[in-house]
């Protein structure tokens, strides 16, 4: 009696235990490092929520080919030696199927030999155009790059007949990077940088360098950063009296630059994605449905919508589909599907990636805006 | 290039009065009781980061600056009470290393009260640029040149005329005779930590339309403003003020004649260069210890 209770419970147990391992072996691990703190914690912060809340949503519906997915997160403070180390946590502790993450160019391109050495697909939410040039066989990327940014500033340069710039840039990162691939395309579309000047993070005041940029005669002043300091460019622009036309970078695209700059904002032109103006698209355009879905979705939740959780995203959902395509996790079928994305609308655009484009976004996926009365404004 | 050269000279002063004002509040102190101050750029924060809620809050413009600067004087004066005094045994370098404990402290209070964002004040009377030849200055930096030489001013008088001010100098030259003297030694370093508190809050209402605030806007500020008082002489509230305005003048003349990319490098260099011939600082007068 006793023996046969005990041989029962013992069974259940078992098959308890059993159940248990073949749960937790079925579920998909999601990896991803973001700096949700530190300074670039206005990338990290939007990208984590974004990430946790869809992939909240994508279980309760039942997961991804009827597996849960697990998100497994660190906070690398945009320091690029912890990134290292918790990637080397992913791949060996955790034993995720891939990763998504990396929120600054530096802590992904840290990262970069360590998923290539464990054969993991990754797909980064930075910036730098060097993370997928040249092509990296297990890395891909969301974000559009500074070099689209440029080119997409000289496309309307030309439109203008505008020859002669004078450029001014942030000593950051983002603004020496944007200032290398401006001073490196300007020849191809035919427009000489006349000035070529820079300023500091916490600088309060640029009139000296735009009095000399004045002197230099160009035809539109350029601005590659990120920060207070564009604004307080702009400001300083217009309290000198100077009536080029100025562009920014997508580095300003939201709606704290246009406050912080007032009055002088007005006839700004910058690249920016298209979530900004996600109101203003026409009905036509392939990504206003997404990206409304998507808007609402997370400001429902956590306030103003930024095109940096855009990035996140589409990191997510490329991933996703590419898992569905593949109908497994297998690291090498889902790199192949995710390089074979086609038509995929995200956030930041339309995704079309192949072997020898690992972003897979056009120029088009960046609309060219202009800031009228306050708001952002298409320009066609 | 003499345009180029009239507007880095107009931005140089306009900035370097705001450096000038940081200075005089780490001079201040640094007299008082031989202390440098490094929650002085927290200060400059604190009166701009209080003055922007309180009128976003709808008070009307000058109360809330008012009250912005009596928050910032209350700040100075509890972080002498409670972080200073209690310490009072303690070395010049433990508690200078006190002073940054604090900043870090106010630094993290303000990202948790006011959030990462930069925010703005409305420029105090138009920003209908005044035009000066072929350069140009806002009315603000007119406001910034102006307040700061009344509060030079003011500050110059009390310290010779008052006997409050004198007897500031008292404690500084000697505590032990001062409160020997019936000077309540105390009492004075409130006074001059509230002084400075004042001093940063000013600057920070003064240069936030102009330049922004953020939690972290008060780091760089008291750098520069140290950097003043060390070029002007530490321990010299009039050296500190024309410090800050050398020290504006040639970054902005580095950036405007030489290159933007070194106008920080241009300025250190020049610190670097008076403090190796000159130790005592510019219009410092060279230490002399009785034995």
């Amino acid at each position: 009696m006793m023996n046969n209770t005990l041989k029962a419970l013992l069974s259940g147990m078992v098959l308890l235990l059993s159940c248990a391992t073949a749960q937790a072996g079925s579920e998909i691990k999601l990896g991803t490092f973001l700096a949700v703190t530190g300074p670039a914690s206005f990338l990290g912060d939007p990208e984590l929520k974004t990430l946790q809340m869809y992939v909240e949503k994508i279980n309760r519906e039942g997961g991804v080919n009827g597996r849960q997915i697990k998100l497994f997160h660190y906070d690398t403070g945009a320091n690029p030696k912890k990134a290292v180390n918790f990637v080397k946590r992913l791949i060996k502790k955790d034993r995720v199927d891939l990763i998504v993450g990396g929120s600054t160019s530096g802590t992904t391109m840290a990262v970069i030999p360590l998923v290539e050495a464990a054969k993991l697909p990754f797909i980064s939410m930075a910036g730098s155009v060097k993370i997928i040039d040249p092509v990296k066989k297990w890395v891909f990327k969301t974000p559009h790059t500074d070099k689209m940014a440029a080119q997409k500033i000289f496309l309307d340069m030309n439109k203008r007949g505008i020859k002669k710039v004078g450029m001014i840039s942030g000593s950051g990162g983002f603004g020496k990077s944007g200032r290398g691939q401006v001073l490196a395309l300007a020849p191809e579309y035919g427009i000489e940088i006349v000035a070529d000047e820079s300023y500091g993070k916490k600088d309060t005041d640029m009139t000296a360098q735009l009095s000399k940029i004045r002197a230099a005669n160009p035809e539109a002043i350029l601005n590659f950063g990120f920060g207070s300091g564009p604004a307080i460019v702009t400001k300083n622009i217009g309290q000198l009296g100077i009536t080029l036309p100025l562009y920014q970078s997508h580095g300003v695209a939201s709606k704290k630059y246009i406050e912080m700059s007032g009055a002088s904002a007005e006839g700004v032109r910058l690249p920016a994605a298209s979530l900004l103006v996600a109101n203003k698209l026409p009905d036509s355009d392939p990504q206003k449905k997404v990206i409304l879905a998507y808007k609402t979705a997370y400001e429902a939740q956590h306030g103003a919508v930024s095109t940096f959780g855009g990035h996140g995203y589409d990191a997510l959902f490329l991933a996703v589909e590419a898992i569905k395509r593949a109908g497994s996790t297998d690291k090498e079928a889902v790199r192949t599907e995710i390089e074979k994305t086609r038509n995929f609308i995200g956030a930041g655009g339309v995704f079309n990636m192949s072997p020898k484009d690992h972003l897979g976004l056009g120029l088009d996926a960046f609309k060219m805006l202009e800031i009228k009365n306050g708001d952002w404004s298409i320009v066609e | 290039m003499g345009e180029v050269f009239l507007q880095s000279l107009i931005t140089g002063v306009t900035v370097g009065s705001a450096y000038a004002l940081v200075g005089l509040g780490f001079a201040i102190i640094f007299n008082a009781s031989d202390v440098v101050n490094f929650a002085q750029g927290e200060f400059v924060m604190i009166g701009a980061m209080s003055a922007v809620s309180l009128l976003a809050v709808g008070l009307p413009f000058v109360v809330a600056i008012g009250f912005a600067l009596l928050i910032t004087v209350a700040i100075g004066m509890m972080l002498e009470k409670f972080a200073i005094e209690p310490a009072k045994s303690a070395t010049v370098v433990s508690t200078i290393i006190i002073t940054i404990g604090a900043s870090i402290f106010l630094r993290g209070a303000a990202l948790l009260i006011w959030g990462k964002n930069f925010h703005s004040l409305p420029a105090f009377s138009g920003e209908i640029p005044i035009h000066l030849g072929s350069a140009t200055l806002t009315p603000q930096s007119l406001w910034v040149m102006g307040v700061t030489a009344l509060m030079v001013l003011l500050v110059r008088s009390f310290f010779k005329r008052t006997v409050t001010g004198k007897a500031i100098l008292a404690c500084s030259a000697n505590p032990m005779a001062a409160s020997l003297m019936g000077i309540p030694v105390r009492r004075m370093m409130l006074f001059s930590y509230g002084l400075s508190a004042f001093l940063g809050g000013v600057a920070g209402v003064l240069i936030a339309p102009i330049a922004f605030t953020s939690y972290d806007a008060g780091m760089m500020l008291g750098l520069k403003g140290f950097a003043a008082a060390i070029l002007g002489g530490l321990g010299n509230p009039m050296g500190a003020v024309a410090g800050g305005v050398v020290l504006g003048v040639l970054e902005s003349l580095g950036a405007g004649l030489i290159s933007s990319g070194y106008k920080d490098a241009i300025a250190f260099i020049i610190l670097l260069l008076v403090l190796f011939f000159k130790p005592q600082g510019l219009f410092g007068r060279a230490g002399s210890d009785r034995v």
